[in-house]
């Protein structure tokens, strides 16, 4: 089973078996975000203290798969403290990390202009234990799980600096 | 045990099931999704392109007309397997959803006022939900829910109060995810005591149960010809011919015409009239084939083969892990049809569909589109196994061995 080891890498399992920042922080001053996947009914919610341009604290609920769970615990693992920009850096770096991979999977990639694009987004930013859900583009129907954790912290983000610009 | 079914021969038929996945045999458990197609099928929609394809009802040369007549033949085929009175009441849609929307937008839009009620049940698959929803939307009607027992079958204490009022009563004929079969004759019975007319979801059972429209004394029967041995992208809508012809159109275009002027159009006669455009012609033959297939295998055995087959699959799974593995669905065979959703050891339904896929073990997982059963069930999702009529004892043997090693994987 050479190809599940792949997928469920032991730092995988070791988050979804023990996941960092579960629970809840009071909302406000914290922001509250949801994500579903309708496909499989997995469930991501996310409380984010924002301040001062930093995520100050992260805190998460929900339920799913491993994948989806582990994406989830890694994810707030990793912003927790980090400044609202790099925050929204890493994003792009992760999701650049399993688009690449899905088009070149599509047979799409060759070589063109986008492809280099997130190449060049992969740059400088250090994924330390995310690298291992790279693993998960290998198996396109769990690449959703992987990136619901951090299409709902962008959401939540932009709720939050869209909330910032109206008050 | 089963010998209802000769299992070898009806495998053999079947040029999927020789193909290996992740170098296993493949053990395909997901019929309740959809089912895989005989050669008998696959050749009939061949022979149709290669020898005699052409546009049906238009052109008089030879192959147009036999085109013509291999889909009406494909028809009257489909119209005897519900037990219908005339081929005319088959309406060919693209799948059983389309024929509940055809119902809802045409039927409901002209005859269910603000004020009026409709009732479901708690386990009907979305396509029996939504298009309800989205008419609710549009006006103000009720939409009312029989409620599940423990046990997994419909609760129908109070299903003359809740169709009191109501002008449709639309339910599964059997469970896409419990696998629970519905006493479809109380159900009507209790709807047109009402004044209310009954649609019956019949997609999940026509495949294995024998379907009688008549015997149902039902007003709308919808189906799928893929969950049936048949070709995806043709389904059907039964419904008496009266209903029909008092039902509005639904799609305008060609087909489904008398007569169109400047000024306006006159409806084709029925079924024609619910059948703009060009159809799922192949679709429509390779259907026929599937249910000549079925009618040979003869429903009764099919569905004794299910019986069996599902029991053997409970005691399995029950055997091997006890308490570990909860099933969601009526235990009792008679009750049920071949689906059987599972939590196992609170591993998700997405790792354990992952896992045995690594065995050739093919398994639904998620929610099946059924949130709000889900919902009364209180799981996100569940992994589920389904069988049919080229499933044997080695292939639920399979499932049982690929499960353990789940269960290994994710021990923690």
């Amino acid at each position: 089973m050479s190809g599940l080891e792949d997928l469920y890498r032991e730092i995988i399992l070791d988050h979804y078996r023990a996941p960092r920042n579960r629970g809840e922080l009071p909302v406000p001053p914290a922001h509250k975000a949801e994500g579903f996947n309708p496909l499989c009914g997995d469930e991501v919610i996310l409380y984010l203290d924002v301040a001062d341009g930093e995520v100050r604290d992260v805190k998460t609920e929900g339920q799913g798969c491993s994948i989806s769970q582990a994406s989830t615990s890694m994810m707030s693992a990793a912003i927790k403290g980090s400044s609202v920009e790099d925050t929204r850096k890493l994003i792009g770096t992760f999701k650049a990390l399993m688009s690449i991979h899905e088009s070149k999977l599509e047979g799409a990639g060759d070589g063109s202009s986008s492809d280099t694009e997130e190449a060049s987004d992969l740059e400088g930013v250090r994924l330390g234990d995310l690298e291992a859900l790279q693993g998960v583009v290998k198996f396109p129907v769990r690449i959703k799980c992987a990136t619901l954790a951090w299409i709902t912290l962008q959401h939540g983000l932009d709720e939050l600096e869209a909330a910032a610009s109206t008050s | 045990m089963t010998m209802s079914l000769d299992v070898a021969r009806i495998q053999a038929d079947f040029p999927i099931l020789k193909r290996q996945v992740n170098g296993r045999r493949i053990v395909y458990l997901d019929s309740a999704s959809s089912s895989e197609k005989p050669v008998q099928v696959l050749d009939a929609m061949d022979r149709l392109y290669r020898e005699s394809y052409a546009n049906v009802h238009r052109g008089v040369y030879t192959i147009a007309e036999e085109t013509t007549a291999a889909f009406e033949n494909a028809r009257s085929k489909v119209a005897s397997f519900l037990g219908a009175n005339e081929p005319h009441e088959v309406v060919f849609v693209r799948n059983a959803t389309e024929a509940i929307n055809l119902v809802a937008y045409t039927w409901a839009r002209a005859n269910v006022r603000p004020g009026d009620a409709i009732v479901l049940t708690e386990l009907e698959h979305h396509a029996n939900i939504v298009p309800w929803h989205i008419l609710a939307a549009e006006r103000d009607i009720e939409l009312r829910w029989i409620p599940l027992r423990s046990d997994y079958l419909l609760d129908l204490t109070n299903l003359e109060q809740l169709l009191d009022g109501a002008k449709l009563l639309a339910f599964s004929a059997m469970s896409n995810v419990l696998g629970t079969i519905t006493d479809v004759r109380r159900m009507t019975d209790a709807a047109h005591a009402a004044g209310a007319l009954a649609l019956v979801d019949a997609c999940q059972s026509a495949p294995h149960v024998a379907t009688d429209v008549r015997a149902w004394d039902a007003d709308f029967v919808a189906c799928s010809a893929h969950k049936m041995l048949g070709p995806s992208g043709i389904g059907a809508l039964w419904a008496r011919r009266e209903l029909l012809e008092t039902m509005p159109p639904f799609l305008g275009g060609g087909e489904m015409i008398s007569n169109v002027t400047t000024q306006g159009f006159t409806s084709n006669e029925i079924p024609w009239k619910f059948e703009a455009g060009t159809p799922a012609i192949t679709e429509a033959v390779g259907w026929g084939a599937a249910v000549d297939y079925l009618t040979g295998l003869g429903m009764d055995a099919v569905r004794e083969h299910e019986i069996g087959l599902t029991g053997y699959a409970l005691h399995r799974l029950r055997e091997r892990f006890g308490e570990e593995l909860a099933i969601y669905g009526p235990l009792d065979t008679s009750q049920r049809g071949g689906a059987i959703s599972f939590l196992f050891r609170g591993i998700h339904a997405h790792d354990i569909s992952q896992v045995v896929d690594q065995h050739g073990v093919c398994v639904r997982a998620g929610h099946h589109c059924a949130k709000p059963l889900m919902g009364v069930l209180g799981v996100p999702a569940t992994t589920r196994a389904s069988v049919y009529i080229y499933n044997d004892e080695n292939d639920i043997d399979a499932l049982v061995e690929a499960l353990a090693a789940a269960e290994a994987f994710f021990a923690f």
